[in-house]
């Protein structure tokens, strides 16, 4: 079983799946970072991707353009954060319970929408939608098995890898990322020189929701042209781990998402071994929760040490 | 504080009330015919002695996810894994219903307590983590619902299925085990009693004893909570896993009461039910019950519609989550409580300048 488990590891088709299934990952988990850098926790992002998906699918299917519905998803992504923020910042509604009402919304409400939209129950397969594009990549794909595992992947896979760049300059090369990240660290200092909290809040939700957005459409839009009942499975929440576990750093989200989509992966391609196929299934929730406590382990410790170091 | 407590009722009130509008505006632009879609969505439940059984058949679950939330909300614990916790305890129920032959009524319970077990056992995991590493629980307790029901189906497909039954199924309960039918003409079931029992042990837990105390401080201000000498990490552990417990009693219950055999797909998602009741509760367990009879009766009649009209029913999964939005929103009607608060003190200040005035005088 070891040797079919290397053979199906170590195999390009595996290391391109890897950067499939890491997409809508890595997407969620930026979104996820970004509102934790300017000190709010988007717990709605797993119902921001599924809103989005339907958005993307339902537009994609009236306009006969992917484009369209990809744009459209991530304005639907932009309102679901814009929901969140006012809530929170307006009407004072606990940050946590307004993220998992919108999810409980997002679950129920896309059925409906779904329904009420095509007739359809579950999956969208009366909906004539389209898939966005496939982009080989000259020269690196020629190049023997790296070629095979970074060419070939859809728009959005590797705008995930640019929207990684972007949040990087944004946060640090832009006066709007000083000023999310001075909000994030420290509200009070960043109010008393003069920077509108809410504002800034507002900003960061909203990007977060649109990268969200990305991801949503990638589930539904990336590889397949339906979208069905939650679909997004947790990767909302798998992102949040990832973002905490990559320190909200955008290269570190990047690796830790890889991670994840490493193990989820993994649950799709072992399928062939005889692992009751639950099992499988199981992998990327048990990864996430293994590198979650990998994160808490570290972080206790760096938080005695300090403690030590202050005593003495 | 009396005020106080008329304020959020009446904040409640209002938010469902904002909540139904926005439901009767999507179901006026949805339905071909508004008028029989709202009428079945209203009043169906009430039409036929079954349709109401059902709403307190449906009640008991959200009675017993509902006491979950409520518990572990109250610790400021945002666990979300009552879902999996009762997926797991009618798993566990299951188990105990196939596999032993017992006296009946001892069956029952050693089957629910089984089942409550596994539940615990389940939410002991984010408990735990969050104790000692301080990992979110929320994070770690969704991961757990989504591995409590594979591993769910895992246990059923495997150890318990039967081959003669076509679909996926469990063999047939041993009848020792089952919760007694206790209305004609409705399937409502003894497991209604339990719920009784365990909104008035929740009670006297979280107001009556020296934890519930602890439970209650530590979700008001943990650092109160911590300076005043009260262990908020093992508040953290048994606040979690007591929630953990009662959505396994009420996955048993319900799998023991309304069921023969395991034949769950998917999750009924009676543990995601369970915020909404304990948020329109507002965290009291005397209030559970009135909140899930609340949402079961908005439930069935959803469905009532969504089989009779031309509405699907999960016009209510809306509705709910604005009704969790607006009634946690701290600001929402705040404007009006704070006239109120200025008016009062106005009165008490008027009292006091003519006293003042009367005294001078003489």
């Amino acid at each position: 079983m070891l040797q079919s488990l290397i053979e199906i590891i170590f195999n390009t088709h595996f290391g391109h799946g890897v950067l499939r299934v890491t997409t809508p990952i890595l997407f969620a988990a930026l979104g996820a970072l970004i509102s934790s850098r300017a000190g709010i926790i988007n717990v709605s992002l797993e119902g921001t991707m599924l809103t989005a998906a339907l958005v993307g699918v339902v537009f994609s299917g009236i306009s006969q353009s992917p484009w369209i519905g990809l744009i459209a998803a991530v304005i639907a992504g932009m309102i679901v954060g814009l929901t969140l923020v006012f809530f929170s910042l307006n009407l004072k509604t606990d940050i946590i319970l307004a993220g998992i009402a919108l999810n409980l919304m997002a679950g129920g409400g896309t059925i409906f929408a779904l329904f009420v939209v095509s007739g359809d129950r579950g999956i969208s397969s009366s909906i004539r939608s389209h898939v966005l594009p496939m982009i080989c990549i000259p020269l690196i794909q020629d190049i023997p098995i790296i070629g095979r595992i970074l060419s070939g992947h859809n728009v959005l896979t590797y705008l995930s890898i640019v929207a990684v760049v972007i949040i990087y300059y944004l946060l640090y090369k832009t006066p709007l990322g000083i000023r999310i990240r001075a909000v994030g660290e420290n509200r009070h200092a960043a109010d008393s020189v003069g920077i509108s909290v809410t504002k800034v809040q507002y900003i960061a939700l909203i990007i977060s929701g649109a990268l969200a957005g990305f991801g949503g459409a990638y589930m539904s839009m990336g590889h397949v042209s339906w979208f069905s009942t939650n679909m997004t499975a947790g990767r909302g929440f798998i992102a949040l781990a990832a973002n905490a576990l990559g320190m909200a750093a955008p290269f570190g989200v990047l690796l830790t998402s890889l991670l994840f989509g490493f193990a989820d992966a993994l649950s799709n391609s072992l399928h062939s071994l005889k692992i009751p196929s639950q099992f499988v299934q199981m992998i990327p929730f048990v990864a996430t929760i293994l590198g979650l406590l990998f994160y808490s382990i570290q972080q206790t410790n760096k938080a005695n040490r300090i403690r030590k170091e202050q005593k003495a | 504080m009396n005020k106080r407590l008329v304020f959020e009722f009446i904040k409640t009130i209002v938010a469902i009330i904002f909540a139904l509008a926005l439901a009767f505006t999507i179901i006026y632009f949805v339905s071909e015919d508004p008028a029989y879609a709202l009428n079945r969505f209203l009043v169906g439940p009430t039409g036929t002695m079954r349709h109401f059984g059902n709403v307190l058949e449906m009640a008991i679950p959200l009675t017993f996810t509902g006491l979950a939330i409520c518990v572990m909300f109250q610790a400021r614990q945002f666990n979300i894994g009552a879902d999996g916790g009762f997926f797991i305890g009618a798993v566990g129920a299951t188990f105990i219903a196939i596999t032993y032959k017992l006296p009946p009524g001892v069956h029952t319970l050693v089957a629910i307590a089984f089942g409550g077990l596994l539940g615990g056992l389940g939410s002991s995991v984010p408990a735990l983590l969050k104790a000692k590493w301080k990992s979110s629980e929320l994070v770690s307790s969704l991961m757990m619902n989504h591995i409590l029901f594979l591993l769910g189906l895992y246990v059923i497909n495997n150890k318990l299925r039967d081959p003669q039954a076509g679909a996926m199924a469990s063999y047939t309960f041993n009848e020792t085990a089952n919760l007694s039918k206790i209305l004609e003409g409705t399937r409502l079931h003894s497991g209604i009693f339990i719920a009784l029992l365990m909104i008035a042990l929740t009670y006297y837990f979280l107001y009556r004893t020296k934890w519930g105390y602890a439970l209650r401080m530590t979700g008001k201000s943990s650092k109160f909570a911590q300076y005043s000498g009260i262990s908020v990490t093992s508040v953290i552990i048994y606040s979690q896993v007591i929630g953990g417990i009662l959505a396994g009693i009420g996955g048993a219950t319900e799998m023991l009461g309304m069921h023969n055999r395991f034949q769950w797909q998917l999750s009924p998602g009676f543990g995601w039910d369970g915020i909404i009741v304990a948020v329109l509760a507002r965290n009291n367990p005397l209030l559970i019950p009135i909140a899930a009879f609340f949402l079961a009766y908005m439930r069935i009649g959803a469905d009532l519609m969504s089989r009779m009209a031309d509405v699907p029913s999960e016009v209510v999964s809306i509705v709910q989550s604005i009704m969790i939005m607006l009634v946690t929103a701290e600001a929402f009607l705040s404007h009006w409580r704070h006239k109120l608060i200025v008016r009062d003190a106005n009165v008490i200040f008027d009292a006091k300048e003519v006293k003042g005035n009367v005294a001078k005088l003489d």
